[in-house]
């Protein structure tokens, strides 16, 4: 089973993605095992998908506005934001709308083309999950997650710099 | 200068064991190209035409004596004794070896430097007047904003891969010497009408292949709301700017493509969950920032200096040099002054490591220990008695650095050109050259008066070729080098994008037609204050096409 980042610790991942054609917005859904759907289909299963929505996740592309989700989130246990091509950063803000807008609390996942030196501003905008790519180096990625002992902006992890020195003093 | 407490050293300091350990895996071969180079970006590494360059950032364009002699020093441990001020207040050293960048940014972290985000598609470094914090006409100093933004960008998890580049400029004068107006996002700190600083904001301007002037999308902010604001901005942008094609994929286009209108109904729209939340500024850390820069301790001087005036009235030489190069300060008996990077025959920016280390040594002595980069490629030491200027003007002359010729027509702004740089079209220094040694004679620079001629090797402008009076643009015509001419761009509040005159010149013409231009403006203007870009505005460009294309071609 392959391996993922969740909450700092190397996991299984017991979750599979149905993967269909872009284009394509009907798939049936195989009735056991957790699942990732995209958007698309998603909406097009949803009152059916609902009833048992602990077992299903959605994959949003970084064209997809996270406010299609913002009536779904209380129910989804998983949100995964797909990232095409690490220089594609839409997916930064999808998380921390997902987080801040719309109150998403379950696990977001960052998938796609990740690795290491992403990981540490992923994890910044709420991403608590990470699938990295063939071949990454886990242990590395791990470390990445504390490359920085200090930030200096609000973010959806913690409040700006200048808080904390104030509260220290 | 702001001085770092110990979280903003660690952060600088982490980043260097960051980098290192990125080189070492590119180095091992577990890096891809691609990979790497995204990421070197980020830190203002290219691989250029012959080696790698490396650019530093000098935030809003401030710089310590001590930080000088360690950009001499990297320059001469790391590279070929010399680097390039760059027109967005940045050092660039154009031979650096690659397995050695962590070591260099190793020693400039040593000295509260860095090459963060100088490159790469994020914010930049921030930049801003030569002048904040002692220009007479200054309205709000801009330094302590300006280290604000610097902090607030420095590593923005949301917003390190934008569509693309991310440029902000930062004045707080009633004359703007920062290209405000041609900037990703430009302000203007300013106050309101209950003496309140708050700024004007302007977004969507640019240099580039789709030169824009930007637009006022906000009149007022107050402080507070600074950061979340821009947030907002960003984050529109971040997340409907075009990644399709990395030309149209400058927030300008963007604002041009939904239009002002409904480009500011989003940003407001984003902004109104952002308000008052965790990002908004609180007076406590205005104070700490502004308490960490260390200013200088005037002295109280008498104002005009009499020796002062007498050396002016006995050496025509000196009195020139101070009518170009020397500015006025907002404390009584102190002066500013430029240093001229645009000795004929030296590259535009360029200093030797000796120079900097002469440089450092003289503002210790006479600018409390504090030097200035310039957009325009020069440096400033902000703090200059009056009585002591005649002495300093002697110990800058054998060093070359005190060429009047601050806003005259041999003060070129270049970028490297084709002979550094692997994006260029075309070389810019040699170009540059040829017009300052037809225009040497400083009489004749005189009479000429303002003019700001800028050359850019390619489109990307770095040599901001569209707000120069005259504009000079490398293109590629079947593998050739030609120069293309515009006239009548302007930089600060009246900013304007230049106007192309007609077809493109081969390399050995630009002198004449240079030469040309100016002959219409001269045969022309109505008296010597109207300078050659006014002349233009009101002439319109036909007169200069005719006298420029009648034996040319």
């Amino acid at each position: 089973m392959k391996k993922y980042i969740k909450q700092k610790q190397l996991l299984d991942d017991t979750w599979h993605t149905l993967e269909v054609p872009a284009a394509q917005t009907s798939a049936v859904v195989p009735g056991t095992g957790r699942w990732i759907v995209s958007l698309a289909v998603w909406k097009q299963n949803r009152t059916q998908l609902l009833g048992r929505a602990q077992d299903i996740g959605v994959a949003l592309d970084p064209v997809d506005d996270p406010a299609e989700l913002a009536e779904d989130v209380a129910a989804l246990p998983l949100i995964a934001v797909r990232f095409p091509s690490f220089t594609d950063g839409r997916g930064f803000s999808t998380a921390r709308l997902l987080r801040e807008r719309y109150g998403f609390k379950g696990e977001l996942r960052a998938v796609g083309d990740i690795f290491r030196d992403q990981i540490f501003f992923l994890s910044r905008c709420g991403f608590d999950a990470f699938v990295l790519r063939d071949g990454e180096d886990e242990q590395g990625a791990l470390a990445a997650l504390n490359e920085f002992s200090e930030v200096y902006q609000a973010a959806n992890d913690r409040g700006p710099l200048f808080d904390r020195r104030f509260v220290k003093g | 200068m702001y001085q770092y407490d110990s979280i903003d050293q660690r952060i600088v300091d982490e980043r260097v064991a960051q980098f290192r350990d990125q080189t070492k895996r590119f180095l091992k071969g577990k890096l891809s190209e691609d990979e790497f180079r995204a990421l070197r970006l980020r830190n203002g590494l290219y691989i250029q035409r012959h080696a790698p360059m490396l650019r530093v950032a000098i935030p809003y364009g401030l710089l310590s004596t001590e930080q000088l002699r360690m950009l001499a020093h990297i320059a001469r441990k790391y590279d070929r004794d010399y680097g390039h001020f760059s027109t967005r207040q940045n050092i660039q050293y154009n031979w650096p070896k690659l397995e050695e960048v962590p070591d260099i940014l190793a020693d400039l972290a040593s000295v509260q430097m860095h090459a963060i985000q100088t490159s790469g598609n994020c914010v930049r470094n921030i930049t801003s007047d030569q002048f904040a914090g002692i220009a007479p006409d200054e309205i709000v100093d801009p330094l302590v904003w300006a280290e604000v933004l610097r902090q607030w960008s420095t590593f923005h998890p949301e917003f390190n891969f934008l569509p693309r580049k991310f440029k902000i400029a930062i004045s707080g004068s009633a004359q703007d010497r920062a290209a405000t107006m041609v900037h990703d996002i430009g302000v203007y700190a300013v106050h309101n009408e209950q003496g309140e600083v708050g700024f004007k904001v302007i977004v969507g301007g640019g240099l580039g292949r789709t030169p824009i002037v930007g637009h006022v999308i906000r009149e007022f902010l107050p402080w507070p709301d600074f950061l979340t604001y821009l947030d907002a901005i960003l984050r529109v942008y971040n997340r409907y700017g075009r990644r399709d094609n990395m030309y149209k994929a400058r927030i300008k286009i963007l604002v041009k493509e939904r239009t002002l209108a409904k480009f500011k109904e989003e940003v407001e729209a984003e902004w109104v969950h952002l308000k008052g939340g965790p990002g908004t500024l609180v007076q406590e850390e205005i104070d700490r920032i502004d308490a960490r820069f260390k200013r200088p301790g005037y002295l109280s001087l008498h104002s005009p200096d009499r020796e002062l005036e007498a050396h002016l009235r006995a050496d025509k030489a000196f009195a020139r040099w101070v009518g170009r190069n020397v500015h006025a300060h907002r404390v009584a008996g102190y002066s500013a002054v430029t240093l001229t990077l645009k000795k004929t025959g030296v590259p535009p920016g360029d200093a030797t490591t000796d120079q900097m280390y002469a440089i450092a040594d003289l503002a210790d002595r006479f600018s409390f220990s504090e030097v200035r980069v310039t957009h325009e490629q020069n440096l400033v030491f902000p703090h200059v008695e009056e009585r002591r200027l005649f002495e300093l003007w002697q110990l800058l002359k054998p060093l070359g650095v005190a060429t009047p010729n601050l806003g005259l027509i041999n003060n070129i702004i270049s970028c490297p050109g084709g002979d550094f740089c692997s994006l260029a079209n075309a070389a810019s220094i040699p170009v540059a050259e040829a017009i300052q040694t037809r225009f040497d004679d400083l009489d004749y620079q005189h009479d000429i008066g303002e003019l700001d001629l800028n050359i850019s090797g390619c489109m990307n402008s770095c040599g901001h070729h569209h707000v120069g009076h005259i504009g000079i643009l490398g293109v590629d015509k079947n593998g050739e080098e030609w120069y293309q001419i515009s006239i009548g761009g302007r930089q600060g509040v009246k900013a304007a994008i230049g106007k192309v005159i007609g077809p493109s010149f081969a390399r050995q013409e630009i002198p004449d037609v240079i030469e040309r231009l100016i002959s219409v403006y001269l045969d022309r203007r109505e008296s010597e204050d109207e300078v050659f870009v006014d002349v233009v505005h009101r002439l319109g460009l036909e007169p200069f096409k005719s006298r420029v294309y009648e034996k040319v071609h």
